[in-house]
C-alpha cells in the first residue's frame, strides 16, 4: 500500500512540476466557455450588406434606414449599378445586396407593388437563409406601417420554450463539459500510459513490486481530480458569467459527472493498451473521441438531421448520453426519473471498456 | 543538398514503416469527408411537429397538411390539449408545437386577423432559429394560397404590396455540404501540417536522439528543412486527396483556379508549420505539445468562422483573428472554391499570411538556436 501511495505521489509530481501543462488544463475550459459564449454565437449581427438604390426616394430611404438600424445589418457599400454587384460579392465583404428597382415609391403610390431584389451570398447557406428572412421581415414591417395597419391575416405568435433569448449557453455548457472531461480523462491518461511504454519506463514499473492494477489506478487518480475540478469550474462559470442556473439537483449532476469521468478514463486505458507510442494514442483519441464528441453527440449539430446510419453510430458515443443527462438536470430541472436510462447506459459502457482493457493489458513485453 | 535529401528520406521511412500513422493518413480524410460531412449538417429534416388543434375546421386541417407536406416536418403527435403537447416536448418528442386556437377558421373566413401560436424547443438556439424561419415560410405560403383563392395575388397579399425576389448566389440549392467541405479540408490540412512535423521534432528531443543529430555535421537549416519538407508535401497531398473525394462523392464545385488554391495552401502551410515549430521549441515532451496544439486549435477553429459568420463576432474577436491563420484560410478556400474569386480578391489575405509566415518562422528559428 505504501508503494502504491508513492506511485500516486509520483504521478501528481509529474503533473504539478509542469506549470505550463497545468495552466492549459485549467485555462482550457475557461477559454472555451468564453469563446462559445461571446464569439461563436448564433446571432445575426452586423452582417455587411450593400444597397443598390435605383429609385432614391423616401420609401427606399426609409426601408434602408430601418434595415440598418435593426442591428442585424451594417451598410458597407452603396452601389450605383448592377455591374458592381458581382465584384462586391466575390471580394467577400458583402453578404447581401438589396436592389431597389426604379420608381419604387411612385409604383407604391399608384397601388402597384414596389419591386425589390434580395441577393444573398449563399456560400454560407444557413446565414443566407436567415438574413433573407430577416430582411423580408423588416420590409414587411415597413409595408404594414405604410398602409397604416392593414394587418396580416394570420399573426404568428412565436414562443421559444426553455430558452427565451435563444442563448447558445444552453448548448455549449453541457457540450464543453463533455468535451473537456473527455479530453483530460481519456486523452491525457492514454498519452501518459503510452509515454511510459515509449520511453521504456514501463518495463521498470513491470518488474517493480507494484501490481499492474495499481499502476493503472495510480495513473488515473490525478486525472480524476483534475477533471472533477474542471467540471465544477464549468458549472460555476455557467452560473456566474452566463447566468445559467442548475435547475435540478446539483449533487446528482456532480455524481453523473463523476460517472462520465470514469467512463472516459476507462476509454483512455483501453486506448493505451492498443497503442505503443504517444503519437498513436493521440491520433486515436483525436479521431475516435474528440471529433465524435464534437460532431456526433448533438453538441453542435442536431442528431435528427443525420443519415440513419450515423444516428445509430451516435448511440455508441458516450458524450451523447452525458449531454442528455446534463441538459435534463441543468436546464429542464428533471430528476432521476428522466435520466435513469442514460445513466444505466453509461454504467454499462464503463464496465464494458474496463473489461476489454483488462483483458488486453499486457503485463509482459511481447 | 544531399544531406537534406537523406533527412527527408529518413522522415518518410519513419512515417511509412509506422503501422498506425500511414493508415491514419489515408483513413482520416476519408473518414472526415464521408462521415463528418454527413454529421455536420444544419439542413433541417424531420422537425418533430406536434399539433394542438382546437379549431377542427377546413382551414386548420389545410394548414396542418401544409406542414405535413413539407419535407422538413414529421408529424409526431396530435392532440387537443396543450398540456399533453408540452409533456411531449419535455420528453424531447416534439421540436415545435403548433397551437391552433378555437376560432381560427372562423376569424379567417370573416377576413379578421387571427393569431396562431408556435412553441419551439429552443435549447439549441441555432436549431430553433432555423425551425422558426422554416415555419414562418410554411405559414406565409399558406396565407399566400389562402389569398389566392380569394383573388388577390400572393406576393401583394403577403407583404402588403411588395414584389420581392430572392437570389441565392453561389449555392442556389443551399447545399450545406458545399459550405462545410472546405472547412473540413482546412482542419485536415492544419492538423497534418502543424502537428506532425512538430511532434516528430519533439519526439527526437524526448527520446534524446536530437543530441545525436546535434553532434553530426548536419546544419541547422538542413535539419529543419528535413523535418518540415516531408510533412509539407504530405499535407498538400492530403489536400489534393480530400478535394478528389469531395469532387467524386459530393460534386463539390471548384469554381476558381486550382493552382491559386494550392499556391495559397502552400503559403498557409508555411505559416502553420512555423507555429508548430515554435511550439516545439518551447516544449519538452510530446504530451505537452499535443495539449498545446489541442488548446490552440480548438480556439483557432472555433474563431475561424467554420460554423458561424466572422462578421457577427464581437470586434475584439475579429481583431484577435489577425493572428489566427485558420481564419485567413477558411475565408479564402471558400472564396476560391465556391465563389470563384481570383487573385485580386484574395491578395490582401495572401500578403498578410506571407508576412505572418515569415515572422513566425524567424521567431521559431531564433528560439531553436538558443535552446540547442
Amino acid at each position: 500500500m505504501k508503494s502504491f501511495y508513492g506511485f500516486i505521489r509520483k504521478e501528481f509530481l509529474h503533473i504539478f512540476r509542469d506549470p505550463r501543462t497545468l495552466l492549459i488544463l485549467f485555462g482550457m475550459p475557461i477559454a472555451q466557455i468564453m469563446i462559445f459564449g461571446y464569439v461563436v454565437t448564433n446571432e445575426i449581427k452586423d452582417i455587411p450588406i450593400a444597397i443598390l438604390d435605383q429609385s432614391k426616394d423616401q420609401a427606399t430611404r426609409e426601408i434602408s434606414n430601418k434595415l440598418i438600424s435593426s442591428g442585424y445589418f451594417k451598410l458597407v457599400m452603396n452601389l450605383t449599378s448592377l455591374k458592381e454587384v458581382e465584384p462586391a460579392m466575390k471580394k467577400g465583404n458583402v453578404k447581401e445586396v438589396i436592389v431597389f428597382e426604379p420608381d419604387f415609391r411612385k409604383k407604391l403610390e399608384s397601388g402597384l407593388p414596389g419591386s425589390v431584389q434580395i441577393i444573398a451570398d449563399a456560400s454560407d447557406p444557413n446565414t443566407a437563409n436567415l438574413i433573407v428572412n430577416y430582411t423580408f421581415g423588416i420590409m414587411q414591417d415597413y409595408m404594414t406601417q405604410y398602409q397604416e395597419g392593414k394587418p396580416n391575416i394570420i399573426v404568428p405568435e412565436v414562443r421559444m420554450i426553455y430558452n427565451e433569448g435563444l442563448k447558445g449557453v444552453y448548448m455549449f455548457v453541457p457540450g464543453t463539459m463533455a468535451l473537456i472531461l473527455m479530453l483530460i480523462s481519456a486523452m491525457m491518461t492514454s498519452i501518459s500510459i503510452s509515454r511510459e511504454k515509449e520511453l521504456g519506463t514501463m518495463e521498470v514499473l513491470m518488474v517493480s513490486p507494484i501490481k499492474p492494477f495499481h499502476i493503472v489506478v495510480g495513473k488515473v487518480i490525478p486525472y480524476i481530480g483534475l477533471s472533477f475540478i474542471n467540471a465544477v469550474v464549468i458549472i460555476l462559470l455557467g452560473f456566474f458569467v452566463f447566468e445559467l442556473p442548475v435547475k435540478g439537483s446539483l449533487i446528482l449532476l456532480l455524481l453523473e459527472s463523476l460517472l462520465f469521468i470514469s467512463l472516459a478514463l476507462s476509454l483512455g486505458i483501453l486506448i493505451s493498451t492498443v497503442s505503443n507510442s504517444q503519437m498513436v494514442a493521440m491520433f486515436i483519441s483525436l479521431l475516435g473521441l474528440m471529433l465524435p464528441t464534437i460532431l456526433l453527440s448533438g453538441f453542435i449539430y442536431p442528431i435528427e438531421n443525420m443519415p440513419v446510419i450515423l444516428q445509430w453510430i451516435s448511440n455508441l458515443m458516450p458524450p451523447k448520453w452525458f449531454i442528455i443527462v446534463v441538459k435534463n438536470i441543468m436546464i429542464k430541472g428533471e430528476g432521476w426519473m428522466y435520466i435513469w436510462k442514460e445513466t444505466l447506459i453509461m454504467i454499462s459502457m464503463t464496465a464494458f471498456f474496463l473489461l476489454v482493457a483488462i483483458r488486453k493489458f499486457k503485463i509482459r513485453l511481447e | 543538398m544531399r544531406t537534406i535529401f537523406y533527412l527527408i528520406q529518413k522522415e518518410f521511412i519513419q512515417v511509412i514503416r509506422n503501422r498506425v500513422m500511414l493508415p491514419m493518413m489515408i483513413i482520416m480524410p476519408i473518414f472526415q469527408m464521408l462521415v463528418l460531412l454527413y454529421a455536420a449538417t444544419l439542413e433541417m429534416k424531420h422537425i418533430e411537429l406536434f399539433v394542438v388543434d382546437n379549431d377542427h375546421t377546413e382551414a386548420s386541417r389545410t394548414l396542418v397538411s401544409k406542414f405535413e407536406g413539407s419535407p422538413f416536418y414529421k408529424l409526431s403527435g396530435y392532440s387537443a390539449s396543450i398540456q399533453e403537447a408540452e409533456k411531449q416536448m419535455k420528453k424531447d418528442k416534439a421540436d415545435i408545437i403548433l397551437n391552433i386556437k378555437k376560432d381560427f377558421g372562423k376569424s379567417l373566413s370573416r377576413g379578421e386577423g387571427t393569431d396562431i401560436q408556435l412553441l419551439i424547443n429552443a435549447i439549441n438556439g441555432t436549431k430553433a432559429g432555423l425551425i422558426n424561419a422554416y415555419s414562418l415560410n410554411v405559414l406565409s405560403e399558406y396565407m399566400g394560397e389562402y389569398a389566392k383563392d380569394r383573388g388577390v395575388s400572393a406576393e401583394q397579399f403577403l407583404s402588403g404590396s411588395l414584389d420581392v425576389r430572392y437570389r441565392y448566389w453561389f449555392n442556389a440549392e443551399l447545399n450545406f455540404k458545399h459550405f462545410m467541405l472546405p472547412g473540413i479540408l482546412v482542419i485536415l490540412v492544419t492538423v497534418m501540417g502543424m502537428a506532425l512535423s512538430a511532434i516528430s521534432f519533439v519526439k527526437e528531443k524526448e527520446i534524446g536522439t536530437i543530441e545525436q543529430i546535434n553532434v553530426t555535421p548536419i546544419l541547422k537549416y538542413q535539419f529543419l528543412a528535413g523535418k518540415l519538407l516531408p510533412f509539407w508535401i504530405i499535407a498538400l497531398f492530403e489536400l489534393a486527396f480530400g478535394l478528389t473525394i469531395g469532387r467524386i462523392f459530393f460534386d463539390i464545385p471548384i469554381r476558381g483556379s486550382l493552382f491559386l488554391l494550392f499556391a495559397f495552401s502552400s503559403v498557409y502551410l508555411l505559416a502553420v508549420m512555423g507555429i508548430g515549430l515554435f511550439f516545439s521549441t518551447i516544449t519538452r515532451t510530446q504530451q505537452q505539445i499535443m495539449l498545446l496544439f489541442f488548446f490552440f486549435n480548438i480556439v483557432f477553429i472555433l474563431m475561424s468562422g467554420i460554423f458561424t459568420p466572422v462578421e457577427s463576432m464581437p470586434q475584439w474577436a475579429q481583431t484577435a483573428n489577425i493572428v489566427n491563420p485558420l481564419a485567413y484560410f477558411m475565408r479564402v478556400i471558400r472564396m476560391i472554391m465556391l465563389k470563384g474569386s481570383g487573385i485580386q480578391d484574395i491578395l490582401r489575405e495572401l500578403i498578410s499570411l506571407s508576412i505572418y509566415a515569415i515572422l513566425i518562422f524567424s521567431l521559431a528559428v531564433w528560439r531553436y538556436r538558443k535552446t540547442s
